[in-house]
């Protein structure tokens, strides 16, 4: 009798210990370059806005999740060929990618401003922008906003990351970079961006970003509950003050 | 996605398509005639008897083709705009556009390669027929402008097409650097349409084409210059 209530304790131990084990795993998908977003650190390890609300949303979903990175302009590609599950790479929810991807609601919102050196009398009207070149980020609202707007007017340098756009302002070959106002805050307060300022007022302001999923995926539903979770009970504001001071849902 | 819609797509991006082309072709033309012409000397210096000239060629081969390409572009686009000097120099407003840095890296790339080639070619020349050259009482200047250079072109013309055909495909990461090359183009129309597939594969099509053009060239320009030695006995 001692014995089968030993085996009964084992069985139930090993049940409940394994059961967290066993949870389901889900992959995150993200680009690594787009800092403060989603970025590669000294250790090598993927961090960022983007990665604490994805952490967030798998600790409310109850699952595990494990972190994977793709170049930007293959990222859509990679999540419809199950290279990962769902991608929280800051991306603009767009009619065009719809038609690959769903995207769940939004979890920020984005502006797009210009910035420039300090130094130049650079203003955002149609004159005088003519005639510049303004560099921007290959496959970004940012880049198709100035061939769409701007196409005839400047001079459009389109890059593979965000880095090297500013590099290249940097050493002054372009005049100006379009971004998301939340990246060019960013790199505004780095050493780098110090004779950088921003240059007139947000150009375009209805950039929702959103997180892609696989078509039909229900994933999609799943998220949406866990981020109404986060949003309401504090976890996205605890985050968002993390990175920025003022609210960007 | 049917055919009918593809082609339309594909329609609707012709001109970008045909700029993309041009500016492939525009840098693999110049980088493979100018870099040739640097390739001379180079390779001259790189089969000579003497190690002290054979040493800075011997140099400037090794670093070129020990490294890839992209690497170069990097170095050449992001590495030296990076000093104040190079800014403030003369040659900033030529190192300022990507399309100079680009052509200056490929042509620098290629000729150490086309040099390799044409001492390849010069070695190859059978030492006879120098010799024969000689005692005629050519002097050495003549020998080699007569006799070594001509037959080398000859040996090394095979080659040195297949180097082209190489330099084509390697100016596909020039779109790194922001020119809109095919690559740049194609990578460009796929931000928007996401249509990988369909315009990879018109990006695959149309560098197929060019290469096919190349060696069709090549080929008139070895029939015109008698590479084959077994065909034109007959």
């Amino acid at each position: 009798m001692k014995q089968y209530k030993k085996v009964l304790l084992a069985v139930a131990t090993a049940l409940f210990v394994s059961a967290p084990a066993v949870a389901e795993s889900l992959r995150i998908g993200t680009e690594g370059a787009y800092p403060p977003f989603n970025q590669i650190d000294a250790s090598g390890e993927v961090v960022g806005f983007d990665l604490d609300i994805a952490k967030a949303l798998c600790a409310e979903m109850q699952v595990e999740c494990t972190v994977v990175t793709s170049d930007w302009d293959g990222i859509i590609p990679a999540l419809n060929n199950n290279k990962f599950d769902f991608l929280v790479a800051s991306m603009s929810i767009t009619d065009e990618r719809k038609q690959a991807v769903d995207f769940t609601n939004p979890y920020y919102t984005n502006k797009l401003q210009f910035v420039a050196p300090k130094s130049s009398d650079f203003a955002t009207d149609e004159a005088s922008l003519k005639g510049k070149t303004i560099g921007a980020q290959r496959a970004t609202i940012a880049g198709q906003w100035l061939e769409d707007n701007l196409g005839d007017v400047v001079d459009i340098r389109l890059y593979d990351t965000q880095e090297n756009a500013y590099l290249d302002m940097s050493a002054g070959r372009i005049d100006g970079v379009l971004a998301d106002n939340f990246v060019q805050y960013e790199w505004l307060q780095s050493d780098a961006g110090a004779d950088f300022e921003f240059k007139g007022e947000p150009v375009f302001d209805n950039d929702q970003i959103g997180i892609a999923v696989r078509k039909g995926d229900p994933l999609r539903e799943r998220l949406n509950a866990a981020l109404q979770t986060i949003v309401d009970n504090g976890t996205y504001e605890t985050i968002n003050a993390k990175y920025f001071p003022f609210s960007i849902y | 996605m049917t055919w009918a819609e593809r082609w339309a797509l594909i329609e609707r991006f012709l001109p970008q398509l045909w700029d993309g082309t041009l500016v492939t072709l525009q840098l693999v033309g110049l980088a493979v005639v100018i870099g040739l012409f640097f390739a001379i000397p180079l390779g001259l210096a790189r089969a000579s008897r003497h190690w002290y000239i054979r040493a800075l060629p011997y140099s400037y081969i090794f670093f070129f083709r020990g490294t890839p390409l992209l690497l170069q572009l990097f170095l050449v686009y992001y590495g030296i705009s990076q000093f104040e000097v190079v800014r403030k120099s003369f040659l900033w407003p030529y190192l300022r556009e990507p399309y100079w840095c680009a052509l200056i890296t490929m042509t620098m790339h290629t000729a150490a390669y086309i040099a390799e080639i044409l001492r390849g070619a010069i070695q190859a020349v059978p030492p006879g027929e120098v010799e024969a050259a000689r005692a005629l009482g050519m002097s050495r200047r003549q020998a080699l402008q007569y006799i070594i250079l001509p037959r080398a072109i000859r040996i090394g013309l095979p080659a040195y097409g297949n180097e082209v055909i190489l330099m084509l495909k390697a100016s596909a990461v020039v779109y790194t650097i922001t020119m809109m090359d095919i690559m740049g183009v194609i990578r460009t129309i796929n931000s928007r349409t996401y249509q990988y597939e369909l315009f990879f594969l018109v990006a695959g099509v149309m560098y197929l084409i060019i290469t096919l053009v190349f060696t069709q060239l090549f080929r008139l320009v070895e029939r015109w210059l008698k590479v084959d030695a077994s065909r034109q006995q007959r």
